[in-house]
């Protein structure tokens, strides 16, 4: 579904990735743990050009992200077509990012409408839809300044749904949450594997990790140094940096 | 007492009328200068180099010189580059100019003080710059920039007192032409202040309630 080959981001003298390649595959949930620092939130931004990668290149559904070809040669894509991407790879971001002078179903239609012109009454039927699948369809007229954080994250990733992505992007979407709150989150989100949304997260909360990845992915100093299956994971005969991690874990997050 | 009633009487009409023209003067500029402003604005915080270097000298030049000079400049040296302009449509140029320089700086602080994450948001839509700007930052950059808007309206509408200075018949022009016949300086200034005073009010009370809604909106935001 997507592929990152070799991506490199510097921040001046910086590099904060140092060749990643990252694959997630069609109604996959890869989970990306690391320390913080590690890159991770950089890459899961670069997949959506909300970070421009220094070098290599991604791909969706095998088409290049960064360069088109003319004429027999690679050019580097104008950002004017990132857009077409980005359509397409929906993303939640950790302080929900809802726009502030709509309604909670304004926001929703907002992408459908504007970036994919698509009949106003449709997206507000299928809008609809995906309110009452976040569980929120008595706050359609409500404004998002009257929710609680939980409330905004679950209208944040209806709004990433309301593209009908072929992939949508979590940010630490629980981080900005009061404890109690995380719940009403991450079930919606284990909802959406059920339904066979790929995607792919980037989180702090290794109860999540572990029941709803397919596929840990673990970051640190700007790589990729262990994939695995949760239950492999959290298992056994891990590499160093991975025990090192998960320890600070125990007997709080985890479990 | 009944004789300054009876001055009162006699001045005022021709002070109405002056008053008329402050407002038409305020308005129109007002109108002119938010559109010019707004572009200004955008301008100075365009990538594009020579866009930000053209905007950036027009606010340097429009801050840098005094409304007296750049009205009398509208009115006595446009006609010799041909434009040959009434008084009034020299006020209005002269103060629209100004006041979009002011304006485009309080743009530009609007659409700054918008979060970044609005911006993220809406480019993860797949929406490009204009989309964005138009649907999702500036909404929100103008109801951040309405209360300076309005400030710096009540200072286009007593600045529009020196468009006197090239014979345009507002308030104050008027009261000077009166004041110059009959030498009643005390009374007629007074009620030139006094009647500023009445025109800036409204503005003054609508700038409150925007502070005073803005700041509402900022604390249920700030509460998650």
């Amino acid at each position: 579904m997507l592929q990152l080959k070799d991506i490199r981001k510097t921040f001046g003298q910086n590099e904060v990735l140092k060749g990643v390649n990252f694959a997630v595959y069609k109604g996959e949930v890869v989970v990306i743990l690391g320390p913080s620092g590690s890159g991770k939130s950089t890459l899961l931004r670069t997949m959506n050009f909300l970070e421009v990668p220094s070098s290599g290149d991604m791909f969706l559904e095998g088409e290049s992200m960064l360069y088109r070809e003319q004429n027999g040669n690679k050019i580097k894509r104008d950002p004017k077509e990132w857009n077409q991407f980005r359509m397409e790879i929906g993303m939640v971001f950790q302080g929900f990012h809802l726009f502030p002078h709509m309604t909670v179903l304004e926001n929703i239609i907002e992408g459908p409408v504007h970036v994919r012109k698509q009949a106003k009454e449709e997206a507000i039927t299928y809008g609809e839809s995906l309110l009452k699948k976040v569980g929120l369809s008595d706050k359609r007229d409500a404004h998002p300044f009257s929710l609680s954080g939980g409330q905004q994250q679950r209208v944040a990733i209806a709004r990433s749904l309301a593209m009908r992505p072929k992939i949508v992007l979590f940010d630490e979407p629980t981080s900005a949450l009061d404890p109690e709150l995380v719940g009403e989150v991450l079930s919606v989100m284990k909802e959406l594997k059920e339904e066979g949304l790929t995607m792919v997260v980037v989180t702090h909360e290794m109860g999540f990790a572990q029941d709803a990845a397919d596929r840990i992915v673990f970051m640190d100093d700007g790589n990729i140094i262990h994939e695995a299956p949760p239950e492999q994971f959290f298992g056994k005969n891990q590499p160093d940096r991975v025990q090192k991690f998960l320890q600070r874990y125990e007997g709080g997050n985890r479990l | 007492m009944s004789e300054l009633i009876k001055d009162v009487k006699m001045f005022f009409p021709a002070l109405l009328e002056g008053a008329w023209l402050t407002i038409e003067l305020t308005v129109i500029s007002l109108i002119l200068a938010l559109i010019v402003g707004l572009f200004i604005g955008l301008g100075r915080i365009s990538r594009n180099r020579i866009i930000y270097r053209i905007c950036s000298i027009y606010v340097s030049i429009i801050r840098g010189t005094p409304l007296l000079v750049q009205l009398v400049y509208v009115y006595f040296v446009f006609p010799d580059l041909g434009i040959e302009l009434t008084p009034f449509q020299a006020g209005i140029i002269g103060l629209s100019i100004n006041e979009s320089a002011y304006l485009a700086e309080i743009f530009r602080a609007g659409i700054k003080s918008v979060p970044k994450g609005q911006t993220e948001a809406a480019q993860s839509l797949g929406m490009n710059y204009s989309l964005a700007m138009r649907r999702i930052i500036l909404p929100q950059a103008i109801r951040n920039a309405l209360p300076p808007i309005g400030n710096s309206a009540i200072i286009l509408l007593k600045n529009s007192s020196l468009a006197a200075v090239i014979t345009v018949g507002e308030l104050m022009h008027q009261g000077e032409i009166i004041a110059a016949a009959t030498f009643k300086n005390m009374e007629i200034f007074t009620m030139v202040a006094i009647m500023y005073w009445i025109l800036h009010y409204p503005i003054s009370l609508l700038v409150d309630y925007l502070e005073k809604r803005g700041d509402h909106q900022h604390a249920s935001a700030e509460r998650h």
